[in-house]
């Protein structure tokens, strides 16, 4: 069933063909572009083809709604997979959701992979945040492209996929067809040199670059991330990279894979064995961007004298090292300035006093961010014999159902319990408070998440973002604190 | 989707930098199965907290075009802050510059986005802020025309201008395009093997 009479396709004739050989270097991006476009018209986007995508409740009922509409079936079911992370409690009995609108979205969402044949991760059977339960299943793989309506899709990249948000009609075109209407995007290399700090981790890696190139500074760009530090990092730390890649307005960000991307996957319940194993290790080698191709921007990033960073601001740019003050407005570049200002007044902080030592309410590690089973290790090294201090709430919450048995096999939620923080069931949470998990207006937060918009924890509440680490140091000291000092336990 | 040919509206600034979704349509208001609904709650935190908001003045009531700073639609995917705008009745949005995502749904639903030099659109939020600023968008002559004649192209993509101006959407599109034979490779390197 179409919409309109005319066919779209005015002419086939100006079809590029996909399948010549590249003779000139190609990035990690390109290769993996140009073995997904299927077509293009001259003056088009590309018919890009999707391997994967994954579903949540709040951004797929209006995408199912539109193929009734039309009359169309899901193209293929198996290249789908379905949770349930964003409007969904915290709290043990969380089966039973309070709030009508929320329960109503999650039960449509069951309904629709009931009716479409799509697999579903649901409460008890390996439900999480959708970009948690991906790579921990081994489902996300080098060389995928995979989309979601979800912004943080670009954690996906530290498989060496090409990975991305979509909106839910780009949700509903993929339903549909297995594919989208792309433009090719830009390419832009960020090297970090140098090796972290003890105490410094990905979190800042990302924060770090945020703050240096803006919250727009990559739009229209895919990053792909090297550097000996990249290189060293764990996939946790990767996906952390990548996941914050959007905060920066990058498409995507991604890592080309290694025997670290190799062995993660290795053995994960979706990714292939035996010969499949071989055969994908085999395709897997060629991901990785020749030497002398071409990127339309660079960027290089000095880990040795990082600091633990924090948000001061209410967006992820206004960023700096824990021991450093509070921007004086005035000295800010003109662009920077009306929009710093603003933010000084949310947050209720004066310029030029040290973000170190300001008193924190509240305190979350979580979210799609830092929700993984490493980011548990580092809160519980560091809350080990320690108490949360008594003014600050924490919230800790596992970012899958397996995070969180991985946790309980490793006795974690016993070390965060006795220490006075609530290790909580599986979601986003208090990443974006859709569901009940909000920081109340005017208390202050430390959080491991990805934004501190204006209320994005709640109605008038203050984020400041942080590493999981900094973020129990602070927890603990109930103000923000750099975690140095209290990493001797790890 | 609906067709949009010309418009011509009040224009109401929201002069912001970086307007990111969640200021758009915050995030409690996300749990709804339906696509309409949303316009009550544009900018709902803003409005609530500032009582000059510019969309909560009378005299900006029927402006049907905004006019913001840089990087508009900034953060989330959600496709939610394009139907809260539309629903708010703003079918066109002239900026410095805007995020992708956003820009990308915002064509998939026929709210046409403009960028015009950082110069430009200082002047026009200059002008809506002080007196009734009247302009017309013709999108086939990607043109903007002030109220006191003054004219403005603004560049657009060919493709989707043609997909705008009469309301097409990307699904018939890719549909007509594997009806047309063009088949979807079967092995692909992300395929699971």
């Amino acid at each position: 069933m179409r919409a309109h009479k005319s066919n779209p396709l005015t002419s086939l004739a100006g079809v590029k063909s996909t399948s010549g050989r590249f003779s000139s270097p190609r990035s990690i991006v390109e290769k993996i572009w140009d073995s997904h476009v299927i077509a293009q018209l001259d003056g088009h986007p590309a018919v890009f083809a999707i391997d994967l995508m994954l579903l949540h409740e709040v951004t797929s009922a209006q995408a199912f709604k539109t193929l009734e509409e039309k009359g169309l079936k899901v193209f293929r079911p198996d290249r789908l997979l379905a949770t349930i992370d964003h409007s969904i409690p915290t709290r043990a009995n969380r089966q039973e959701i309070y709030d009508e609108a929320a329960r109503a979205q999650v039960e449509a969402l069951r309904q629709n992979c009931l009716r479409h044949e799509i697999e579903l991760l649901d409460f008890n059977g390996g439900q999480g945040i959708v970009h948690v339960v991906g790579p921990e299943l081994g489902l996300t793989q080098p060389g995928m492209t995979i989309v979601c309506g979800d912004s943080h899709t670009s954690t996906h990249g530290a498989f060496g996929a090409l990975a991305f948000g979509v909106g839910t009609s780009e949700v509903g075109h993929v339903l549909a067809t297995g594919c989208l209407l792309q433009e090719k995007p830009k390419s832009m290399r960020v090297e970090f040199r140098g090796r972290f700090r003890k105490g410094v981790y990905a979190k800042d890696a990302i924060l770090r670059l945020i703050a240096e190139i803006g919250v727009g500074g990559a739009n229209g760009h895919v990053i792909e991330y090297i550097g000996e530090a990249v290189c060293a990092m764990s996939m946790e730390e990767r996906m952390t990279l990548c996941n914050m890649s959007i905060e920066c307005g990058a498409r995507a960000g991604l890592i080309a894979p290694d025997q670290v991307t190799y062995d993660y996957l290795s053995g994960r319940p979706r990714a292939p064995v035996g010969q499949a194993w071989q055969r994908a290790l085999e395709a897997w080698q060629y991901l990785s961007s020749d030497a002398g191709c071409h990127f339309d921007r660079q960027v290089t990033i000095d880990l040795d004298r990082l600091q633990p960073m924090v948000t001061w601001g209410t967006n992820p740019g206004q960023a700096l090292g824990i021991d450093q003050e509070i921007p004086e407005t005035a000295q800010l570049p003109d662009d920077q300035r009306s929009v710093a200002d603003r933010a000084l007044e949310y947050v209720k902080l004066e310029a030029g006093v040290p973000i170190s030592g300001t008193p924190v309410d509240w305190a979350f590690v979580g979210s799609c961010t830092n929700g993984r089973i490493e980011d548990l290790r580092i809160a519980a090294g560091i809350l080990t014999g320690r108490k949360v201090h008594p003014d600050v709430t924490f919230y800790i919450v596992p970012g899958s159902e397996a995070v969180m048995e991985q946790a309980r096999r490793e006795n974690l939620p016993a070390v965060f319990e006795a220490a006075g923080a609530q290790f909580r069931m599986p979601g986003c949470s208090m990443c974006l408070a859709m569901n009940d998990d909000r920081v109340p207006a005017g208390k202050r937060c430390i959080s491991s998440s990805n934004r501190n918009f204006m209320g994005r924890q709640g109605p008038g509440s203050i984020t400041h973002l942080a590493s999981p680490a900094t973020v129990a140091a602070s927890a603990i000291a109930g103000r923000i604190t750099s975690p140095e000092g209290y990493l001797q336990t790890v | 989707m609906e067709r949009f040919t010309t418009l011509r509206s009040k224009v109401v600034p929201l002069p912001i930098k970086d307007v990111d979704t969640d200021m758009i349509i915050p995030a409690q208001f996300l749990t709804s199965i339906s696509r309409e609904g949303y316009g009550q709650n544009v900018f709902r935190r803003l409005r609530d907290t500032d009582p000059n908001f510019p969309l909560s003045q009378e005299r900006y009531k029927q402006a049907s075009i905004l006019v913001a700073d840089s990087n508009f639609g900034c953060g989330s995917s959600r496709e939610h802050a394009v139907w809260a705008l539309l629903g708010a009745g703003i079918k066109a949005i002239i900026a410095k510059s805007f995020a992708d995502i956003f820009y990308s749904n915002s064509a998939k639903n026929g709210l046409l986005l403009i960028v015009l030099p950082a110069q430009t659109v200082d002047a026009m939020i200059e002008e809506s802020t002080q007196r009734e600023f009247v302009v017309t968008i013709d999108l086939e002559d990607q043109t903007v025309t002030t109220d006191k004649g003054k004219l403005y192209s603004f560049d657009y993509d060919p493709f989707r201008k043609h997909c705008l101006l009469n309301g097409l959407d990307d699904i018939d599109y890719i549909l007509a395009f594997q009806k047309s034979g063009a088949k979807v490779p079967e092995q692909r390197q992300g395929d699971r093997l």
